[in-house]
């Protein structure tokens, strides 16, 4: 019954999403406000509806309805029920769903959260958000349906893979799924835009809390995927340049040139073109990220055609959306007015330097994606393969101009600047980047002069920061605590976000040049050492867990004088008959110490155990950047400037006793 | 979602057991890491985007010694490059070599800062002379220093 019940929901939301995509458009053209009005509605009901077949499917997981196919394929009874939970976005169908129902929560905090906005456009957003809905809901109703019935019902599910019921990864995707379907927000906003004819100031600050809003689910999401693989996957990698984390980090690095085109849209009016591209961009890419990985066009152009039906209908949703907006793009741009000018050295230009490197280093990622998979249908004969080296080779040059333009760009005046003021005031941390520079390079040897120079950069970044706040906080009377208490959260939000990306190059760099490891076969009792390591090998012996049985080995790791033990397991799963290593990691400010165990093995003393021993240093910056990246999202979100509403022409009768905010 | 279905398509071909074992190591360190720098460059033609440094597929580990054999018979890195090359293709480089059907590959995505780049001048030539091109005159210059 509840199957059913979450079925039917889900045909209903797509009547009232079809509903949606026509009526509010009606009544922006027309000038009606009750048909403007039922677009509010709708986007709310809508909302309602998903999450009652969200609902439904969650607990037909939890309470292991094995009668419904999708349940018995994804969990078993003796999955924890957490788990058991989160089957319900692990898997095709589930995922799908979550994802509609992101996209109607986000219709629905459109209308909710909408009241500034301009009437006309908060309609046409709404019903372009509902044409997406249409799209998916259909997808999802007629070849990716999660209520389909399984007769007769087996006793027991599938189990899921021990390895993957971790709490990284019932977070990973709902994260990732925020930021994806976020930027449908954005879009909606940018075809709006265009069906108006008018991109202005107002415009751009009312999406750019949207814009916020997906790219700080985006990056946590980001981040905690590659800490998962950092800790689960057993030999440290933290990032490998796959197709399918290059999925996210496409949208993510669109995203972020959005989030600063629109910023010169809203303060200055220029741009709103190229605001409008990137924002139809961005969720081009995510839905190319979600749906091309997904339907196995990566691995090879023949699995394509595995599952034809839902390839072509995920290609069609992607050329119609994208070759719809472009087109829309290309017939109002031209005609619409551009914003205020500016001088070559100024906080605009700073900005698109900005947004074409960021394009380039899309560019990278997209090319080193997409290369092999058109190589394959072009010349089959010549099949190509693109990888780390790829990569290191082509986005470490054009990043080094991007991190540099970090620190300089908020330090620019809007409109027109002097180099030589520009220059005086980053005179103190230019100096100080150049010494670090210069002491690295000394210290760490001319071989790593490249590793010197990213970890120059973070500093470089940092201090840039740390510069926003001091500049504001001195004034011409010295310090100020009113002058810190009434610093915009924007400013905050800035200064946290380029500091996190100083930490993270920073980790970047020391983790690619200076990790250690030793391999090799050990006995209990012996020392070895890796790096500033120097680890013995205490004990082995053979434990029973939960539902595995493992191998447990203690070491004693010495460094600098202090001492810590760390436990390495190698567990065997006797149901799914799969094997996990589960590595030691002592973790510290400065790096980890990570020892992970393999087979017995032997070497010229005899038989051992086979040791993996690394030293990662700086490795956790990576990952507290990118969480202080995300703060400062959130901290720039929160600006009050974006809940005051946004300038607009006709002024408001004001309340007696309140003063205009700005 | 998506790393979930990455790892369990990658599990049905890969224990978890990492790469390099301790039995294929070189006894001279410094050809052991020339290997494994070379090994880094070299795709496991059977696995998912790994290396065959990364991998423990079965095919990767024969790749592994089969790099260290030619290391030891006193090849250099080009050569022994080029022979495993010679074997499996281009397919089995993760660097693919800069040839007509890679330049774009390699050139793309400096030609999107470039071109990028010539379309924001061009677009800023196009439009009335910018503000950075016409001065103050004296009588706006005279009101300015009386307001600041």
């Amino acid at each position: 019954m509840l199957a059913e019940i979450g079925h039917y929901a889900l045909i209903l939301a797509l009547l009232v999403a079809m509903a949606q995509a026509v009526l509010p458009m009606l009544g922006a053209v027309r000038g009606d406000a009750a048909l403007m009005a039922f677009g509010r509605s709708a986007a709310a009901c809508q909302a309602v509806l998903i999450a009652i077949a969200f609902g439904a499917l969650m607990t037909l997981f939890g309470q292991a309805d094995f009668s419904v196919a999708l349940v018995a394929n994804h969990s078993a009874i003796s999955q924890p029920l957490p788990y058991r939970l989160a089957a319900t976005w692990g898997n095709h169908e589930g995922s799908m769903l979550l994802w509609v129902l992101v996209l109607s929560l986000y219709g629905a905090g459109i209308a909710r959260f909408g009241d500034n906005l301009r009437t006309t456009l908060q309609a046409r957003v709404l019903s372009v958000q509902a044409m997406i809905s249409v799209a998916f809901l259909a997808f999802a109703l007629f070849t990716s349906n999660p209520f389909a019935r399984l007769s007769p019902a087996p006793l027991d599910g599938a189990e899921l893979n021990p390895l993957l019921q971790d709490p990284g990864l019932v977070f990973h995707p709902p994260l990732l799924y925020l930021g994806y379907v976020g930027f449908s927000v954005t879009f909606s906003f940018a075809v709006a835009a265009l069906l108006e004819g008018r991109a202005d100031p107002a415009w751009a600050r009312w999406m750019r809390p949207w814009v916020l809003a997906a790219w700080v689910p985006l990056t946590i999401g980001i981040t905690l995927g590659s800490f998962w693989a950092y800790y689960e996957l057993g030999w440290g990698g933290w990032w490998f340049w796959d197709p399918v984390e290059n999925a996210s980090f496409m949208p993510w690095l669109l995203g972020t040139a959005l989030l600063h085109s629109a910023i010169v849209t809203e303060k200055r009016g220029s741009l709103a073109g190229w605001t409008i591209l990137l924002a139809i961009l961005a969720f081009s890419l995510s839905l190319i990220g979600t749906f091309l990985v997904r339907s196995g066009i990566l691995t090879s152009v023949h699995a394509f055609a595995v599952d034809p039906e839902r390839g072509v209908f995920i290609l069609a949703m992607i050329i119609g959306a994208t070759g719809t907006a472009l087109a829309l793009f290309a017939l109002r741009a031209p005609q619409m007015k551009s914003g205020a000018l500016f001088g070559s050295i100024s906080r605009e230009a700073g900005l698109t330097m900005n947004n074409l490197l960021l394009m380039a280093l899309t560019a990278v990622v997209f090319l080193g994606t997409f290369y092999p998979v058109i190589m394959e249908a072009v010349a089959p004969a010549n099949k190509i393969s693109v990888g780390p080296p790829y990569y290191n080779l082509v986005f470490v040059p054009l990043s080094v101009p991007l991190l540099l333009l970090v620190t300089v760009g908020p330090m620019l005046a809007w409109k027109r600047d002097d180099l030589a003021i520009v220059g005086k005031k980053l005179l103190v941390p230019a100096a100080i980047t150049a010494v670090l520079l210069a002491g690295l390079t000394a210290w760490t040897g001319l071989a790593n002069a490249v590793a010197a120079l990213g970890l120059a950069l973070g500093g470089w970044l940092i201090l840039g920061a740390v510069l926003v706040l001091v500049r504001r906080w001195w004034g011409a009377g010295g310090f100020s605590w009113r002058l810190v208490r009434t610093t915009p959260a924007a400013s905050i939000g800035l200064a946290l976000a380029h500091a996190g990306l100083g930490f993270t190059t920073a980790g970047i760099a020391a983790m690619t040049t200076f990790a250690a490891e030793n391999i090799l076969v050990m006995r209990p009792g012996e020392t070895a050492v890796a790096g500033p390591l120097s680890v013995t090998l205490r004990d082995a012996q053979e434990v029973d867990g939960a539902n595995y049985r493992a191998l447990r080995a203690r070491f004693t790791v010495q460094q600098g004088g202090r001492e810590t033990t760390l436990v390495s397991e190698r567990r065997f799963y006797n149901n799914s008959r799969n094997q996990t290593t589960e590595a030691g990691i002592g973790v510290s400010v400065l790096g980890n110490q990570y020892v992970a165990i393999g087979d017995v093995q032997s070497d010229a003393r005899g038989q051992g155990l086979v040791v993996r021993l690394y030293w990662h240093p700086l490795v956790g910056w990576i990952w507290f950047g990118g969480l202080l990246m995300a703060l400062g999202g959130a901290a720039s979100l929160s600006d009050r400037r974006f809940r005051i509403g946004a300038p607009q022409q006709r002024s408001l009768p004001l309340a007696p006793g309140l003063v205009p905010a700005e | 979602m998506l790393r979930l279905a990455a790892l369990a398509a990658g599990l049905l071909l890969a224990t978890p057991a990492a790469a390099v074992m301790p039995d294929e190591m070189l006894a001279d360190p410094a050809q052991e890491s020339r290997a494994r720098t070379i090994s880094k460059d070299l795709r496991c033609v059977v696995c998912q985007n790994q290396s065959i440094d990364d991998s423990d597929a079965p095919l990767a580990k024969d790749l592994r010694l089969l790099v260290r054999e030619q290391i030891t018979l006193g090849k250099t890195d080009a050569q022994v490059r080029d022979y495993v090359v010679a074997r499996y293709g281009n397919f089995v480089l993760l660097k693919p070599p800069v040839e007509g059907d890679t330049l774009l590959l390699w050139v793309g995505p400096f030609a999107v800062l470039i071109l990028g780049g010539i379309g924001v001048l061009l677009w800023q030539r196009r439009r009335p002379a910018s503000a950075a091109d016409t001065p103050l005159s004296d009588v706006e210059r005279a009101e300015l220093d009386r307001l600041s």
